[in-house]
């Protein structure tokens, strides 16, 4: 496994490059004049700009902008915004809320998908069963605005439960019910994976031989018929941790969440090339760094993968 | 009976699956018993209810779509069927286990094969992790597999076919049961090994004096271990007799059928003699002997001049199995479920009786 791990890590080097220079080509290299638009309706003043072509190094080509860029990153510099701002200071105050509006997102995932599976795909058809199976369709095909908008209205505004805006720097606790909302969509793939994963072991043959060997019920269950079914179940959600940190773009929205999605969308909205390319650059390394461990963690939870 | 209860009895057991018109009548009374360090050989085709009756005995039949309808399964004289589940649980493993056919699916991939055995050690008897470990390694190393204290540490796909049956022994045997079922244990592994695994089993069934039921439709692996043969067809035991007299004078036309469709270098015709046609559809058993559609004796014998019953006795009449006259027959005696049992036991098991 150590091996096939350096590999895996040395292969993420390439990828990183790619990805980056994709973007950066996309941010930088598509626009004829970034200044266009900075300034209101008249033009930049010619010491602005001359300033920030200097410091953005924007007269050289986009590949050697993207080196320059590259190397700044490698001391921890991410640049900063033509308003002026640290990018790496905005991505330290938003990643840790970015984070634990993940973390809410799956634990919700988890604890309520895997239970949900785990009770419809252990009684079979009946009752349980269908309210679950419609329940999760109904959230599978609900667009998270929609969902996000409503339970806003309903527990913000009408029942006022909770606050309809999050606070800057928000707890575990704040960040509860925009974390369900997340983690609905996945919560309701997780549920409908792990029902259908846990139906077709039941029927395995090793299951049959659990229940020969005279072991319990509970224990037929959870140690034989549930890890089985977990192997998929992991793998889902550990590849959805990394679309959770950057793709909460319009949960953010909603609840007025100051995460790393947020930082994307003003970034994109108010032009600031830096700050788009440095949120991005992060949330490859992460979604990479994410990606690796889920593949590790495969091999552990299934021994008949092996790596080396 | 003065005798003490046998080790197993089953009496008249049915089973069926699924509902309405398509209710499939998979055990239509099946009765069989085994004795302590006694090996019952059930022989039959597929689809003939040799497992379903496995698992019924051993509580582990998915019900539904199966369905008990009657009959009795006794353990040493203590009726099984409509008892205590947990009653029945801690009998599995403890007083009966099970050996399935292809030992890969039947062992969970995910774990360890040390693991798997140890579990009944862990769960069952109360053990520590580590010493149900070391118990482990033992049965592994009972079972003749060599390196077992390494071994111990692999998974199921690590093991060759023939070691992953033994550890399936291994298995079920870690509770030291005293009746052990073995459902066609050697089907999936090559013939060499085959031979193995029955030494094996008929060895540890000796020195534990464990019953055995071996289930399974080659003849071959039936001669060298069985003490009697159940012979089953479409969910009956068509004949049962103890081995020797089995072969030696086989009462029923399906028995001989199934003789004659084993390969033997010393046969002077060279071919093979299938059963002709397939087993009945068992939402649909024929009327009569259900076997008649595909016995080629049905015809001559149900117009035999010389014989006093009616013209198609087997297409309308339902053979019962009954106790044979036979005076080559052991103490067990010798069953058969056919109208003209008696000069199938008269004539040799080669010969073909024609009109």
């Amino acid at each position: 496994m150590g091996r096939y791990t350096l590999r895996r890590l040395l292969q993420l080097v390439p990828v990183f490059l790619g990805t980056t220079l994709i973007i950066y080509y996309l941010v930088w290299g598509l626009s004829d004049d970034p200044f266009a638009g900075k300034c209101g309706q008249r033009e930049c003043p010619a010491p602005y700009v001359a300033t920030m072509t200097a410091r953005l190094n924007l007269d050289d080509p986009v590949i050697v902008q993207w080196l320059k860029y590259l190397g700044g990153l490698l001391t921890g510099d991410f640049g900063r915004t033509f308003s002026g701002n640290e990018v790496s200071d905005l991505i330290a105050n938003a990643a840790p809320v970015s984070f634990r509006l993940a973390l809410v997102a799956v634990v919700v995932e988890i604890v309520i998908g895997i239970t949900a599976g785990l009770v419809s795909g252990l009684r079979g058809r009946g009752y349980v069963d269908s309210l679950i199976l419609v329940s999760t369709l109904f959230l599978i095909s609900l667009p998270v605005f929609v969902t996000g908008l409503v339970v806003k209205q309903v527990l913000g505004v009408e029942l006022g439960w909770i606050r309809t805006s999050v606070p800057p720097d928000p707890t575990i606790l704040d960040l509860f019910v925009p974390g369900l909302v997340l983690g609905s969509l996945s919560m309701a793939f997780v549920a409908r994976l792990t029902r259908t994963s846990l139906m077709e072991n039941s029927r395995a043959d090793f299951v049959r031989t659990a229940v020969a060997k005279g072991l319990s019920r509970r224990r037929v269950v959870l140690a034989h018929m549930l890890r089985t079914s977990l192997i998929p179940v992991v793998t889902f959600i550990g590849t959805d941790l990394g679309a959770l940190m950057g793709g909460a773009v319009v949960t953010e929205g909603v609840f007025n969440i100051r995460g790393l999605g947020g930082l994307v969308f003003t970034g994109i909205q108010r032009q600031e090339q830096t700050q788009v390319v440095g949120v991005v650059a992060l949330l490859v390394i992460i979604y990479l760094v994410v990606n690796l461990i889920v593949d590790l963690l495969y091999a552990v939870l299934d021994p008949r993968i092996r790596y080396d | 009976m003065t005798d003490a209860a046998p080790l197993l009895e089953v009496e008249d057991l049915r089973v069926e699956f699924g509902k309405g018109a398509d209710t499939a009548s998979v055990l239509n009374g099946v009765s069989y018993r085994v004795e302590a360090g006694e090996t019952l050989a059930v022989l039959g085709e597929s689809g003939s209810g040799k497992s379903v009756t496995a698992q019924t005995i051993m509580g582990i039949l998915d019900t539904p779509p199966g369905r008990i309808t009657g009959g009795a399964v006794r353990f040493k004289g203590e009726e099984l069927l409509g008892a205590d589940r947990e009653r029945r649980r801690l009998l599995r493993g403890e007083s009966m286990a099970m050996i399935f056919q292809d030992a890969l699916s039947a062992l969970n991939p995910v774990y360890t094969v040390g693991a798997q055995i140890a579990e009944q050690f862990r769960f069952r008897r109360g053990m520590s992790k580590k010493d149900a470990m070391v118990r482990a390694a033992e049965l592994l190393d009972q079972v003749k597999i060599p390196n077992a204290k390494q071994r111990v540490k692999e998974y199921p796909h690590q093991f060759s076919g023939g070691m992953r049956q033994r550890a399936m022994i291994a298995m079920s045997l870690a509770l030291d049961p005293e009746l052990l079922i073995a459902d066609e244990p050697t089907t999936a592994l090559d013939v060499t090994v085959q031979a193995q695994i029955m030494e094996l089993l008929d060895e540890l069934r000796r020195e534990r004096d464990m019953g055995m039921i071996l289930i399974t439709h080659d003849l071959g692996v039936v001669a060298e271990v069985a003490d009697r043969i159940a012979v089953m067809y479409a969910g009956r035991i068509v004949e049962e007799a103890d081995a020797a007299t089995l072969y030696a004078h086989p009462a029923h036309p399906y028995t001989r059928g199934l003789m004659a469709s084993v390969p033997r270098l010393d046969s002077s015709r060279g071919q093979l003699d299938p059963i002709p046609g397939l087993p009945p559809s068992l939402t649909n058993i024929p009327p009569g002997c259900p076997f008649h559609p595909r016995c080629a004796h049905a015809d001559f014998r149900g117009r035999a001049p010389q014989s006093s019953v009616s013209g198609d006795r087997c297409r309308t009449e339902l053979p019962l199995l009954r106790v044979l006259e036979d005076p080559a027959a052991g103490p067990e005696g010798h069953r058969a479920a056919c109208h003209f049992a008696e000069q199938f036991v008269a004539a040799s098991p080669e010969e073909v009786l024609t009109p």
